[in-house]
């Protein structure tokens, strides 16, 4: 038998619904309300009061579905799941169990090999979310908040198809673009709106049954993920090779120690008692409505990285990174539109220069400093030779600085590439003249010193002479 | 004049004829509320300064020459429906100290018909009992017989209306809590379709059998108050999308020629004589109208019981997990922690009859055992409603008595959880296969009034009042009084 580890992940992934209003009531969703403003009389489960399903988290959770290959269920069912907890107002969280909307589809990931694989959903299920327990701002005492509770969430749940931390990265990172193109979640993991649980277990490599595994709870960043999961791998491998065994068990990552700890064991575990809830009927969608929604769904993420490749010309791994966001992929598909062409110089743009200039100053695409006219202008200017890419670099820091368009960087600095031939040539003869040893040596076969005569010449010109044509005219002055 | 011998209908006309105010008619019942009517434990709260008010604004409507029907008509509200700025407690001591922020959908459509309200009434706790003794505020008396119960859960309502404390009420009907206690007080009570009426604000016991409705003291009484509770609301999403029909202009439809079966299962052993002979009697005034009878047969519906008993439970275990002493109702006190208080004040806020049910339905819905029990119940119950159907193939009524016995004595049965649960045998299949049944008066046997039922096809209403709205012109079981409340 072999004694490597295989790694088993599944992943719960816990997408808040961009709704307007609550799942079951009509209070707001917006984040960031002050305590309980957000609460009314359904959400604080007050006796008598009765829940109403928001339409609209049904067409969210049918879009991804859709989205996602999966059977968009023609009947579905809420139940409840019971449990006592200060800021589960009524006792119970209102859910899909037996009967979930979505059933049974598919994404593919791209591994670090570049290859593909398929993982599996087993299901997507709408749900309400819980409150909030706030410890620490009241001394002795606990205080809830309740404008959480009632929060339309889907919960994506995977296949236990995911065999390392990188694959559980690609695959919640796939599920997140998904849920941003669909506009059905912002995405927003700092305020808990895409959040996950990772089933973790290992297995020798070869086996076929399952290892025992553990829930990491309430992962709510990429790094994170990633982090636990390799620690709670370690520590299963510790436990087993030191001829321990795993004890089926619900943990809590701690990101501060970088370490999960025990939150519950199964025999902790709540019985739930699920139940068909009575106050809702069968969620019931006519597959006329179903079609419907389809015709609605944007270009996603793989049919766009696709037509990347095969329409714009553009490397599988350039249209990967556009089409992992919708909004980048919009912004190249506008410059290109602007440009009308040059889809390849148009990607190195976008993901070199200008990613790197939201990177450093932590913005997204939507937020960023050069407009798609602008960047549009200064690709222009690099076509028609007027910036040498070294040069357009330059421009481009500017007009992010300055907030300014290419044309006026390069005239405010007198940019303008030199492209006269003749005003090449005299600066080209200058540099033969002050080199005269250099050149005698090139003239004997030190090839190599090719490119100390186009360093003078850029020096010279500031860097604003054409490259190309300062190498083909050197060329032949430098054969005499 | 004795305003509280008329019916509720008797007392509109009355108003619009101006030959009466309504705050007249208010102080009256408010006198005898709070006069010998506090014997009877019927109310838990007496809105006595609202009900005056209703009554001035329903004076001032009908000197103008508008209102309805009810306009000006007191009535009660079965203390288990939400009602702004008023004690709702359920009968509880877990709610003794609930006031509600918001009125249930039934208490604000019967105070746009005009009514005015003079109180909220007793009930078993959470609506679990068929005696009104599981109240926290004691037991209600049987206006027939001070030393017998009202039936329940809706006790409080029944006894008021009888005692002509209120003109009518409202109940809540989950496995026969309007239509027992309307047979043993001498009423008639109906709970209609299952989604008829918004169960928005009426607090829920079992969610999926719950049914509100009305006790009142004639079929026409009970098809105004139904005609101003029922309609589509929004906020429940088990009310039906269906237009209400005027249940009182249907009243006149004739009986003759309607099929009317009669369940061959409600008339077996466990039927006290003398209330056999008056529903037997009752049936054959509805031979004398010109109903067609036929014996039918559901094999299925004994099973009704043991089904109530596992879905009933589940649901109510769920429903009441809200009561946990964070945000409304009783708190114990000094909580050591969490457990602590939720387990305190569940312990001391729920009386015995609530938390016996809790448990079985939590046991029902364990792992383990919830396809044994639960799912199992949930099969019978499908049965259930398939014998209904089967049966009104061929009729278009469904006729036994309502109750197995008079009204017992107060204690009897207590300890008996089980003998306790019988009393609504022939009530529950109703609401297990989510039917609208009504209950009238039809004899009395030792000075206690008994009642038969009627059972009909989803929204069949309007024939169940009609049916029995023809028996009541030729007969006077209806206009019957208690003696000591005459």
């Amino acid at each position: 038998m072999s004694n490597e580890w295989e790694v088993v992940i599944g992943l719960e992934i816990h997408a808040q619904l961009a709704t307007r209003s609550k799942i079951f009531s009509g209070s707001s969703t917006a984040f960031g309300a002050a305590p309980n403003v957000q609460a009314n009389l359904v959400d604080l489960g007050y006796p008598g009061v009765l829940p109403v399903l928001n339409a609209e988290a049904v067409r969210m959770a049918a879009r991804f579905g859709l989205a996602i290959g999966a059977t968009v269920a023609h009947r579905s069912v809420f139940a409840r799941k019971n449990y006592f907890y200060p800021d589960l107002p009524k006792g119970y969280q209102i859910s899909q169990y037996e009967l979930p909307i979505v059933q049974d589809g598919r994404v593919d990931i791209v591994l670090d090999d570049g290859s593909t694989k398929v993982i599996g959903v087993t299901r997507a299920h709408l749900e309400e979310d819980a409150g909030k327990s706030l410890h620490e701002e009241l001394p002795g005492q606990s205080g809830i908040d309740l404008n959480r509770a009632g929060t339309p969430l889907l919960e994506i749940v995977s296949e236990p198809d995911l065999r390392s931390a990188r694959e559980a990265i690609a695959y919640m990172k796939k599920i997140h673009t998904l849920v941003r193109y669909l506009e059905i979640c912002d995405g927003n993991m700092q305020e808990g709106s895409f959040r996950c649980d990772a089933n973790v277990s290992i297995r020798r490599l070869g086996r076929r049954e399952f290892g025992t595994r553990c829930e990491i709870k309430n992962l709510n960043s990429f790094r994170f993920v990633e982090k636990a999961i390799n620690h709670e791998v370690a520590r299963q491998i510790d436990v087993l090779e030191g001829g321990g065994s795993i004890v089926q068990e619900t943990r809590l990552y701690d990101p501060g120690k970088d370490e999960t700890r025990s939150m519950r064991s199964k025999e902790e575990a709540n019985d739930y008692r699920y139940f068909p809830d009575p106050d809702l009927l069968p969620l019931v969608l006519d597959a006329g409505w179903i079609e419907s929604l389809r015709a609605t769904l944007p270009e996603l993420p793989d049919a766009k990285a696709e037509r990347l490749v095969t329409e714009h010309g553009l490397p599988a791994y350039d249209a990967g990174v556009l089409s992992a966001s919708r909004e980048l992929a919009d912004y190249y598909e506008a410059v290109i539109g602007l440009v009308g062409g040059q889809p390849k110089l148009v990607a190195n743009w976008v993901m070199g220069d200008l990613s790197a200039l939201l990177n450093r100053d932590g913005l997204d695409i939507q937020m960023s400093r050069v407009s798609t006219q602008r960047l549009a202008g200064l690709i222009a200017r690099i076509v028609d030779g007027t910036l040498s890419g070294k040069l357009a670099k330059e421009v481009l820091e500017t007009m992010w600085d300055e907030g300014s368009d290419a044309d006026a960087v390069i005239e405010a600095k007198g940019l303008r590439q030199i492209t006269d031939t003749a005003a090449i040539e005299t600066v080209i003869r200058k540099v033969m003249e002050d080199n005269p040893g250099q050149l005698a040596d090139y003239r004997s076969g030190k090839d190599k010193l090719f490119g100390f005569f186009v360093g003078q010449v850029m020096k010279a010109t500031g860097g604003k002479a054409n490259p190309g044509q300062v190498n083909e005219l050197l060329k032949h002055l430098l054969a005499g | 004049m004795s305003f509280h011998a008329l019916t509720a209908a008797e007392l509109g006309r009355a108003l619009r004829r101006r030959e009466v105010s309504s705050l007249e008619l208010t102080d009256h019942f408010l006198a005898r509320i709070e006069g010998s009517g506090t014997r009877l434990n019927a109310f838990v709260t007496v809105t006595a300064e609202r009900a005056r008010a209703d009554a001035r604004r329903a004076d001032a409507e009908i000197a103008a020459g508008r209102g309805g029907p009810l306009t000006g008509v007191p009535i009660a509200h079965k203390d288990i429906f939400c009602t702004a700025g008023i004690l709702t407690t359920c009968s509880s001591r877990m709610l003794a100290n609930f006031t509600s922020p918001y009125d249930a959908t039934v208490v604000e459509k019967l105070t746009a018909a005009g009514t005015v309200l003079l109180g909220k009434t007793n009930m078993d706790e959470f609506a679990m009992g068929s005696s009104n003794e599981t109240s926290y505020f004691g037991p209600v008396r049987n206006p027939w017989d001070e030393a017998r119960v009202p039936g329940g859960s809706s006790g409080g309502s029944a006894a008021a209306v009888a005692a002509g404390l209120a003109p009518a009420a409202t109940g809540t009907d989950t496995g026969g809590s309007i239509r027992q206690p309307a047979a043993l007080t001498g009423l008639t009570g109906i709970k209609p379709t299952y989604g008829r009426v918004s169960r928005y604000g009426m607090i829920a016991f079992a969610s999926s059998l719950d049914q509100a409705g009305v006790l009142a003291r004639s079929a026409e009484d009970a098809a105004l108050l139904l005609s101003a509770m029922s309609g589509f609301d929004p906020r429940d999403s088990t009310s039906v999308e269906q237009p209400v029909p005027d249940y009182h202009a249907g009243l006149e439809a004739p009986l003759a020629g309607l099929r009317v079966g009669v369940i061959r299962e409600f008339f077996g052993e466990g039927l006290e004589a003398g209330t056999a002979a008056a529903v037997t009697g009752a049936l054959d005034q509805f031979k004398r109208l010109g109903a067609e009878v036929v014996e039918v047969s559901l094999p299925a519906l004994p099973l009704s019981v043991p089904t109530y008993y596992v879905v009933a439970p589940a649901e109510c275990s769920s429903n009441l997990s809200r009561f946990d002493g964070i945000r409304f109702g009783y708190r114990c006190e000094s909580p050591r922690d969490l457990y602590d208080l939720y387990t305190r004040s569940r312990g001391e806020g729920f009386g015995d009859e609530v938390k016996r049910r809790i448990m079985t339905g939590t046991y029902v819905l364990s792992a383990g055992y919830y396809d044994a029990y639960y799912l199992k119940a949930q099969k019978v119950r499908s049965l259930i409603a398939a014998d209904f159907q089967r049966a009104f193939e061929s009729v278009d009524l469904l006729f036994g008595p309502t109750a197995p016995t008079p009204a017992f004595g107060i204690g009897e049965k207590v300890d008996d959880p089980v003998t306790m649960y019988l009393n609504d045998i022939y009530t529950i299949g109703a609401n297990l296969a989510g039917l609208p049944a009504l209950s009238a008066p039809c004899g009395l046997v030792d000075g206690l009034p008994v009642g038969f039922q009627l059972i009909g096809p989803q929204f069949s209403e309007s024939r169940l009042l009609s049916a029995t709205h023809a028996y009541q012109r030729e007969t006077d079981w209806h206009r019957r009084l208690p003696p000591a409340w005459a």
